[in-house]
């Protein structure tokens, strides 16, 4: 028996039905289909979070001009403070309010009686004290049980204070996972920020999204692409601000990093502002190099061209030496990587670059097309507990429309490998033998530790410590275990050294006790001497 | 850092700002992972079980373990009881835990979900067992969810047989197994019997052995929770946290129960100590006048570095009234103590403690935020704070030390395997606020004013 069916075996038969389909070794030849994206079984300890943390806490809690007024009981927006280290600076023109946790402490009154009179108060009290641009409102479980309408308050907010107010409706029960959170604020800031500013269209103009700055990535990728010569319209949402989104339809392309998370919006404004968007993976070397000449190589301008191997050449120049060092410590060993929905599958070429082999992988939220690519989204049946997350539609705005390549040119580029509205998804580059597991839990997690030995662990920090206690390395790869930036060339220089670090700390040398392998009692028999 | 927090005070009724408090849930896990072998259980969306496995584990830099019943829409509209008896049947097919401790969140107490009736029907295997407390996250704080948690072990466990058993009841307060492991030293030292609940010592502060286990060592055993019925009186530790359940024993088990500060610096210890005395009939063991004697000598050795010294504390009500304590035991000004926990009564025992040490023009708050306490600061500042991690930012913005003490300690490590009670914890507690107080002075003097010897 393989491991995979050896960690299934233990499931009961009703469990077995429902994991098998999300637990796949990955064999040759045909692509294969994983379920994905279907509700967590209750009292299996699933690693998933809530709609709410999809939304506030991944897409719009970056946003640093944004005072995000959190409608529940205090919970919610405590554990969204300060904790998923996306980075900030505020400027002289930009405010940064994510050092400050905003909630409506919702008490048994509000529950009983509706929170909307609380909510309108609250909202008059952070404009009294802090004159935003912005506010956004996002609801947790009970509000969308007692019915507040948070939309009609922030409307009315709107009006009365002259400023941009938004409700998202991102309980915690909606959809399956942070996933459906994902969705909720991107049509929110599709259909009420994005277009709504009048900068002048800058040359070479970009926005990076699905970027949300963790340990400074988003600014490391920034330092690269300027140095190269583009113009940065707006990041989503890493270090974002409602000031700079406003503007992103001026942009020429759009560059996608985590698909998962944003991909709807980089549909959203081809088919409103006409602008193309490519999935760039600003992770590992040569995911750094092929996405930096196909952005090059989508503008096509011979000088960018020459500047992007230039700048290549010259950022790898300054890690070479180190890379070398720390690839020959990893040479051999094998990892698992277990986060998010796009994540997993950016790590995996920096990985092999150091020698090390994935031969555990899954992402926590992910869909059929982080694993499989986007060819099979028209195959997608989306069940009962997605239906329920909007799917908006959006039309042509024909004031700002705009094409930067004719449609033939595109089909040009896309021959000639630029990924244009183009992802593969994980099998891409997954290794055969792989085991795949998608939304893992607790159980898979152990059982696979025993079963394939991984030299090093990646996912969360809930199981980090479950993995380190059973006496293998791990990191965190949400949080970088507060380290990083990770991304970009000088990243991929910081994430070997941790795992170098990781995996040889001399307390490893260390663990086991000298009295459980070596004799305890030392004495001469009586009479030798 | 914080710079769009104006000095100016404004009237703010309703928005919460930089909170001192989080839900009941978080409390309720907390204390379920003090019971052995225990699987708590969060009867909600998957999301809060995630955010407190999150908390929890930041803390504690050790794995907190717990499930959810993963309510979806549907779960939400038509009730989650199908979701909890196939979250049983999982938990215990899987996990193996012999009690599943379940709390409910905000959204299963919204739809009004009737644990009581679920938990009745529910198939739990022969021997094994489940429990339940009510946690709506709209009421009191993660404080709250604690006790009724402890509360909720006994309604469903502890009985009074009509047989003594000659031990001693103790809640401990929502401390960190560093104060369990000294509060059970001290028990022992004193010849008290006793039952503690909950014991999180040798479950979040488990040794590092290369072998994970769901389930280590420590926790309150389940015959020892039953048994609390019969103990000869309850102490609970802690006021504003321990008297619920020390209560609710007494009114379900008759057992009598007193309660006390948390025993932070050294009259709150003295009074712990002496309830022990009077308990047990035993003498105090030289070990433990050693321990309070060498506190003495060090708080007259330092106290010219503590004199006068204004200092701010937030966090845990119970653990700002013993910070509290040892501050003006140490000669310092506690200017503002502040909790985020709802209640009227922490500020009653606040402005007890200032007058009984004659201190004035200090200011105590329940239901308060960060950012209140921040603008205080700016208008009225003090050299010291004293509170959990997310004074940081405070710290910085005002450039005043910080002493890590209480929940959430998310940014150190080591700090939740070492107490703060009883006299060790005072001699550590000194450590900590000399040498950020003497770091201090060091930094900031005049080349000239550095002293070698202090």
């Amino acid at each position: 028996m393989d491991s995979r069916d050896k960690v299934l075996d233990k499931y009961s038969s009703k469990i077995y039905k429902n994991r098998k389909e999300h637990v796949i070794e990955i064999e040759a030849g045909e692509p294969q289909v994983i379920a994905a994206d279907t509700r967590a079984i209750p009292g299996i300890m699933t690693n998933r979070g809530c709609c709410y943390a999809g939304c506030k806490g991944v897409v719009i809690g970056p946003l640093k001009d944004v005072v995000n007024i959190v409608h529940g009981p205090i919970g919610c927006a405590y554990y969204t403070w300060g904790t998923r280290r996306n980075k900030a600076k505020s400027d002289e023109s930009t405010k940064d309010f994510t050092q400050y946790s905003f909630s409506t402490d919702m008490q048994e009154t509000d529950i009983v009686f509706g929170g909307e009179k609380k909510l309108r108060q609250a909202i008059k009290e952070a404009v009294e004290i802090f004159n935003p641009e912005c506010i956004m409102i996002s609801s947790t479980c009970p509000v969308g049980l007692i019915g507040d309408d948070i939309h009609a308050v922030a409307a009315e907010a709107e009006k009365m204070y002259g400023i941009k107010v938004l409700a998202f409706s991102c309980e915690g029960y909606k959809g399956v996972s942070q996933s459906g959170g994902h969705h909720i604020a991107n049509n929110g800031l599709m259909k009420y920020i994005i277009g709504t500013g009048d900068a002048e269209p800058q040359k070479y103009s970009i926005n990076l999204l699905g970027e949300y700055n963790i340990g400074g990535d988003g600014w490391e990728v920034e330092r690269i692409l300027k140095r190269i010569g583009y113009n940065v319209v707006s990041v989503m949402t890493g270090d974002g601000s409602y000031a700079d989104l406003k503007n992103a339809h001026t942009a020429d392309l759009n560059l996608v990093q985590c698909h998962r998370s944003i991909n709807y919006i980089a549909e959203m404004m081809k088919t409103k502002y006409g602008m193309d968007w490519i999935k760039v993976n600003f992770i590992g070397l040569e995911s750094i190099k092929s996405s930096l000449m196909d952005i090059a190589t989508y503008f096509g301008d011979p000088a960018l061209l020459a500047r992007t191997e230039e700048v290549i050449a010259e950022e790898l120049d300054e890690i070479e030496e180190g890379m070398a060092y720390y690839k020959s410590k990893l040479d051999g060993k094998k990892a698992a990587v277990y986060v998010g929905g796009s994540r997993t599958h950016h790590y995996i070429n920096l990985l092999k670059y150091l020698g090390v082999d994935v031969i555990l992988a899954g992402y926590e939220f992910g869909h059929r097309d982080d694993y499989e690519g986007r060819d099979v989204i028209p195959s997608i049946k989306i069940d009962a507990d997605s239906k329920n997350i909007e799917s908006i539609t959006v039309t042509k705005d024909e004031a700002n429309y705009k094409t930067f390549h004719t449609p033939e040119k595109i089909e040009e580029l896309k021959a000639a490998g630029v990924p244009i509205e183009k992802y593969d998804g994980l099998w891409n580059d997954i290794a055969e033998g792989a085991i795949i597991t998608d939304d893992f839990n607790h159980f898979e997690t152990e059982e696979f530790l025993k079963e394939l030995k991984p030299d090093i662990f990646f996912s969360g920090i809930k199981d980090k410590f479950i993995v380190q206690k059973s006496g293998v390395p791990s990191r965190q790869l949400h949080s970088y275990d507060y380290s990083g930036p990770y991304a970009g060339f000088r990243g991929a220089l910081n994430f070997a050294k941790d795992i170098t670090m990781a995996t040889y700390t001399p307390v490893w040398n260390m663990v086991q006790a000298p009295w459980k392998s070596e004799p305890t009692l030392v004495g001469s028999l009586g009479g030798m001497e | 850092m914080l710079e769009l927090t104006p000095k100016k005070l404004s009237d703010r009724s309703t928005l919460r700002i930089n909170p001192i408090k989080t839900c009941q849930p978080v409390g309720a896990m907390y204390a379920a992972l003090g019971v052995h072998q225990c699987m708590p259980h969060s009867h909600g969306s998957q999301g809060c079980c995630s955010f407190h496995r999150m908390f929890l584990t930041r803390h504690f830099k050790d794995p907190a373990i717990a499930s959810s019943s993963s309510f979806t829409e549907g779960a939400s509209v038509f009730g989650g009881g199908s979701n909890l008896k196939t979250a049983i049947k999982n938990i215990f097919d899987i996990y193996d835990p012999e009690i599943i401790a379940v709390h409910t969140t905000c959204l299963s107490e919204t739809i009004g979900d009737d644990l009581n009736g679920y938990i009745q029907d529910a198939k739990v295997p022969e021997g094994k067992l489940v429990v339940h407390t009510n946690t709506p996250s709209y009421v009191g704080s993660h404080i709250t969810g604690y006790y009724n948690m402890i509360a909720g072990f006994i309604k469903y466990l502890s009985e009074a047989t009509g047989e003594k058993n000659g031990k001693l009841a103790l809640f401990p307060g929502f401390v960190n197994p560093g104060d369990m492991r000294e509060m059970k030293r001290l028990m022992k030292l004193m010849g008290t019997e006793f039952i503690m609940l909950p014991d999180t010592s040798g479950v979040l502060d488990a040794p590092m052995t290369g072998n994970y286990t769901m389930y280590p060592k420590g926790g309150t055993s389940i015959p020892d929770i039953r048994d609390l019925g019969n103990c000869e009186l309850t102490l609970g530790l802690g006021e504003l946290t321990s008297e619920f359940p020390a209560d609710f024993l007494e009114k379900k088990c008759k057992v009598p129960y007193k309660t006390l500060p948390l025993p932070i610096g050294v009259e709150n210890t003295d009074a712990f100590i002496m309830a022990l005395n009077q308990f047990s009939k035993n003498e105090v063991p030289y070990e433990i006048e050693e321990e309070r004697g060498q506190l003495m000598d060090i708080l007259l050795d330092s106290h010219q570095y503590t004199n006068n010294k204004t200092v701010a504390i937030f966090g845990d009500p119970d653990t700002v009234l013993g910070m509290a304590q040892i501050a003006l035991e140490m000669g310092m000004i506690p200017k503002y103590m502040v909790t985020g926990t709802p209640g009227a009564a922490f500020e009653r025992k606040a402005n007890a403690l200032l007058e009984k040490f004659g201190v004035e023009g200090c200011t105590a708050k329940q239901s308060g935020d960060l950012f209140e306490l921040h603008q205080w600061i700016k208008n009225d500042p003090v050299d010291l704070l004293i509170g959990g991690t997310h004074g940081k930012q405070v710290a910085r913005a005002e450039d005043i030390p910080l002493v890590r003490v209480g929940f959430p300690v998310i940014d150190r490590y080591v700090h939740s395997y070492m107490p703060i009670v009883g006299y060790k914890g005072a001699i550590r507690l000194a450590e900590l606020i000399l040498n950020a107080l003497m770091d201090r002075q060091d930094r900031d003097c005049e080349d000239e004013d550095l002293e070698m010897v202090m």
